[in-house]
């Protein structure tokens, strides 16, 4: 690599020099390494000399001199590493400028008080290496994408063998080689370039010289296959080669065993779409009788809900989901149903369902159903025996940043709602009946009770012979620290109430 | 047939899906020295179709044979379309014979609904499995599953699968049953919740340290623009619930393209790739942004203007709230500016810590100046107040009016 390297464009390129300090030029031969670049830099910087005092190029046939010793240096330089980051990429990059702009880089964060340079990315400097950097990091990505294996043989323990041909702008192999490593480790592979070439075999990596030309040149069957895959995946209605080519590039297709087909797709694709515009419409066929078509009818079409008419648990659940008599079921996920058995002693009623309980189609499985569980079980009541439900049916929420916030029922959603409530109260007819918070109280004993005025059993014959009314464990959940354990206790009271009442009896 | 042959077949019938992303997965390779393949991180295109599309799997349905008769589908019942079928032996090895080539990420699976959606999902299930468990595949992996199907069966998918995702593709239940009579949105709903709770307690089981899991680290699905009357209005807004509801990592806009076997109920026209290409800024911009669906689209304008982007059309009807100065807006105002993305903006709040932000400094960060121009204040540019009340902005902004032509590049 010793081509490139111009001296008249390099003087024109430096900024603000005087021609005196040519005659203090050091010249410096960095190669093609990072590593080369970074025990040279780290020595001039050492010694103080300044970047317009070095010229990074090839040493052969230099009109300057070498830095007469390289000294180990004791100052070590510290930068932040994202310099150490960047420079790495820019290092890969194939313009000869790229040494010169990284010790001028490093020069102005070591020793000029310019430790923050990287952080203003519109400074030239930076700019350009974040520039150069990119391409470098573009370039990695596309050899990931567009090497393409050959199969090359197969080893006697069945090991397999491949090789690819692939020509970077920049010297990327060994940066890109990982990759390939990684997902690739059990067959035996090369990748050539006339950038390097990276070989992967038994188990064993090496990195070897670039050569000019591919050295083997034989497609491989699959190649044939990848093109009918290529040639049948593209839409000709869609056609919009500016955009793939700003993505595939020209100059990567000539190694590419699709690319040929490019063209000739994209000529033919007027044709055929016009074809497909002007072809005449097809009438549509009747839906053939299918057991299964027919069952997928039944899930979709409800009956007209009316919960006076329904006739099971079964039923009411299967008709909430076709109600629409407030505008909750249209952002929900589903109606949540009452859950339990039929002739449960015990019913108790939530306020509507929240995040979980609406994904999961089932009452009380989230936070607060948790916390109800555990109260539950320190009352001494089994849940599985309780119909568990809500008073509204489906989960009304308002968004919050990325979430569904749960947003309180109205009036007019809990009026809509309870003929369902009724229907399930009547079916399941129980003789007690535990209403956690203010949207069951008001569903079921209407808008004057209260949570905090009516705590405890209350009096409503009309619903169930022992009606406990107490907070939603909700509330549990929001109240601060220090009153947690006191309402927990105090709401697990209030369900032993449920109990002792029934024990009365 | 040939397997070449009914590659043809399934790989056209599969062209019509959108989602092309191998990105997301779980971080794992075979440098261990076990296994084929590896993947997470961003995904990789290995190529790239005429139509400008990523191709980054082996993207094939399992068979084009359906049940089903949605109308903007080549593969529905009423098609008289060529049909073919993968045996699942034959999907495993080509994905394996592409991969060790490079050719692709991994596999993109779909089937038309054969007998019944569990039957269809067995058979799709089967692919990944085998894939997974007899050839120790690290490779990337889609299944597109079937609302209908048992949970056990989906969640079978989830945990063999990178990435599942049932398609919704219309946003209302009446443009379905118009279309596509045998979809439910509900029960899509339904399904996609249920997934979202798996996803969830996966996601769960990983933070508490169980490290043999694998399983999906997300769900997506598509819509397809231009075949009903839905306005971008109900893309968005169903876009938004399912974000919200069941953490899509994506929804795809698929502007409907003409098909063979067209049928009567569809629009013969070419695909809008305009609008979709709008659908897409706008969802970013709700995902990313911060903005609402309801500040870009109006129950008056339920539709986004075509002649420019959201971003443009929000901040000409919002001028009031410019020029913002670059050196003290907050990182959400500035992310309102058009023509300034997110990566500039966080470069900018860098470098104002340092110095004061000129327009040279944007030219060098490769800001476009004509586009931001009369939305910002620097240090050396203070806009005169009639460049952002006057008519003339949005003409000026706005591309010159071209006949949006199907088979040029009509994207913007
Ligand atoms: S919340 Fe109740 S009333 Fe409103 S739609 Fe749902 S089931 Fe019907």
């Amino acid at each position: 690599m010793k081509t490139w390297m111009v001296t008249v464009c390099w003087r024109g390129w430096l900024r603000g020099r005087s021609n005196s300090i040519f005659s203090a030029m050091h010249s410096l031969d960095p190669g093609d390494s990072f590593a080369t670049w970074r025990i040279k830099a780290r020595d001039v910087l050492a010694r103080g000399i300044p970047p317009e005092e070095i010229l990074w190029e090839a040493a052969e046939g230099s009109l300057f001199e070498e830095p007469p010793e390289m000294v180990t240096v004791a100052e070590s330089a510290v930068v932040p590493p994202a310099f150490v980051g960047l420079a790495k990429d820019v290092s890969c990059h194939a313009d000869p400028r790229r040494w010169e702009l990284l010790y001028r880089l490093l020069w102005r964060i070591v020793k000029s008080g310019e430790r923050h340079v990287l952080e203003i990315a519109s400074d030239p400097d930076v700019a350009m290496a974040h520039r150069l950097a990119k391409n470098v990091r573009r370039e990695i990505h596309k050899m990931h994408a567009f090497v393409r294996f050959r199969k090359a043989g197969e080893a006697d323990d069945g090991r397999e063998r491949f090789v690819a041909w692939f020509e970077p702008d920049h010297f990327i192999v060994e940066a890109a080689a990982p990759f390939f490593r990684k997902r690739f480790a059990n067959m035996d592979w090369s990748i050539f370039t006339p950038k390097g070439c990276a070989h992967w075999i038994a188990g064993e990596f090496k990195m070897s010289p670039g050569v000019p030309r591919d050295p083997c040149d034989q497609p491989d069957v699959m190649e044939g296959i990848w093109r009918t895959y290529y040639r049948s995946i593209f839409n000709p209605a869609r056609l919009k080669m500016k955009a793939m080519q700003s993505e595939m590039p020209r100059r990567y297709w000539k190694n590419l065993p699709e690319a040929d087909l490019i063209d000739e797709l994209s000529r033919e694709s007027t044709a055929r779409t016009h074809g497909m515009i002007e072809e005449p419409l097809r009438p549509v066929k009747r839906a053939p009788a299918n057991a299964y078509l027919g069952k997928l009818q039944d899930l979709s079409s409800f009956p007209v809900a009316d919960p006076a008419a329904s006739t099971s648990l079964h039923d009411i659940a299967r008709m909430t989901q076709a109600c629409r008599q407030c505008p909750l079921w249209e952002h929900a996920t589903a109606a949540v149903p009452g859950e339990g058995p039929e002739n449960a002693h015990i019913m108790i009623v939530g306020e509507q369902p929240g995040d979980r309980e609406d994904l999961e189609g089932r009452p009380f499985v989230g936070p607060a159903g948790q916390l109800l569980d555990r109260a539950l079980v320190e009352a001494g009541l089994d849940r599985s025996t309780c119909y568990v439900t809500n008073a509204v049916k489906h989960f009304k929420w308002t968004p919050r940043g990325k979430l569904r916030l749960h947003q309180k029922p109205g009036a007019g959603e809990i009026e809509a709602c309870k003929p369902w409530l009724l229907a399930e109260l009547s079916k399941v007819a129980p003789e007690i009946v535990i209403l956690l918070g203010g949207t069951a109280a008001r569903s079921l004993l209407g808008p004057d009770v209260q949570v905090t005025k009516h705590r405890g059993l209350v009096a409503a014959p009309q619903i169930a012979s022992r009606v406990v009314l107490t907070v939603h464990p909700s509330y549990l959940l929001r109240v601060d620290e220090l009153r947690k354990e006191a309402e927990f206790r105090q709401f697990v009271a209030d369900l032993k109430l449920a109990v002792s009442s029934q024990v009365q009896e | 047939m040939e397997v070449s042959e009914k590659l043809a077949i399934l790989a056209d019938a599969a062209k019509y899906d959108a989602s092309c992303a191998s990105s997301g997965a779980t971080k794992r390779d075979s440098a261990d020295g076990r296994g084929v393949g590896s993947a997470g991180g961003a995904g990789i295109c290995h190529s790239y179709a005429p139509d400008g599309r990523c191709i980054s799997l082996l993207k094939i349905l399992l068979t084009n044979r359906c049940l089903y008769d949605c109308h903007y589908c080549i593969n529905r019942r009423s098609s008289n379309v060529r049909r073919a079928a993968f045996t699942p032996e034959e999907a495993v090895t080509l994905t394996l014979d592409f991969y060790k080539r490079n050719y692709i990420e991994g596999l993109f699976l779909s089937s038309g609904i054969i007998r019944s959606a569990d039957h269809t999902m067995e058979q799709v299930v089967q692919v990944a499995r085998t894939l997974r468990e007899v050839h120790d595949f690290r490779g990337y992996i889609h299944l597109k599953t079937i609302p209908e199907a048992s949970p056990e069966l989906i969640e079978q998918a989830a945990r063999y699968a990178d990435r599942i995702s049932i398609n919704l593709e219309l946003p209302t239940q009446q443009s379905l049953d118009r279309l596509a009579p045998e979809k439910n949105l509900a029960r899509t709903k339904q399904a996609m919740g249920r997934i979202r709770v798996k996803l969830d307690d996966a996601a769960e089981r990983k933070r508490e340290g169980d490290r043999k899991l694998r399983h999906a680290t997300g769900q997506s699905t598509q819509v397809i623009v231009g075949a009903d009357a839905a306005t971008d209005a109900d893309f968005l807004a169903r876009s938004d619930e399912l974000y919200r509801a069941y953490r899509l990592r994506r929804v795809y806009y698929s502007a409907f393209s003409p098909i063979p076997e067209p049928s009567s109920v569809l629009p013969p026209v070419a695909p809008p790739l305009v609008r979709e290409h709008r659908l897409y800024q706008a969802d970013w911009l709700m995902r990313y942004y911060g903005f609402s669906n309801s500040e870009l689209l109006t129950p008056e304008q339920p539709n986004l203007d075509l002649r420019i982007d959201p971003k443009l059309a929000w901040a000409l009807r919002n001028r009031q709230q410019f020029p913002l100065n670059l050196q003290t807006a907050s990182r959400l105002e500035m992310l309102r500016v058009p023509g300034l993305g997110m990566k500039n903006v966080d470069r900018l709040l860098s470098i104002r810590r340092h110095t004061h932000v000129r327009l040279a400094d944007l030219a060098r960060l490769r800001i476009s100046l004509p586009k931001v121009r009369a939305f910002i204040i620097t240090a050396d540019h203070h806009p005169a107040r009639e460049d952002l009340d006057g008519d003339r902005l949005l003409a000026r902004l706005a591309p010159r009016p071209v006949q949006l032509d199907l088979f040029g590049d009509a994207q913007p």
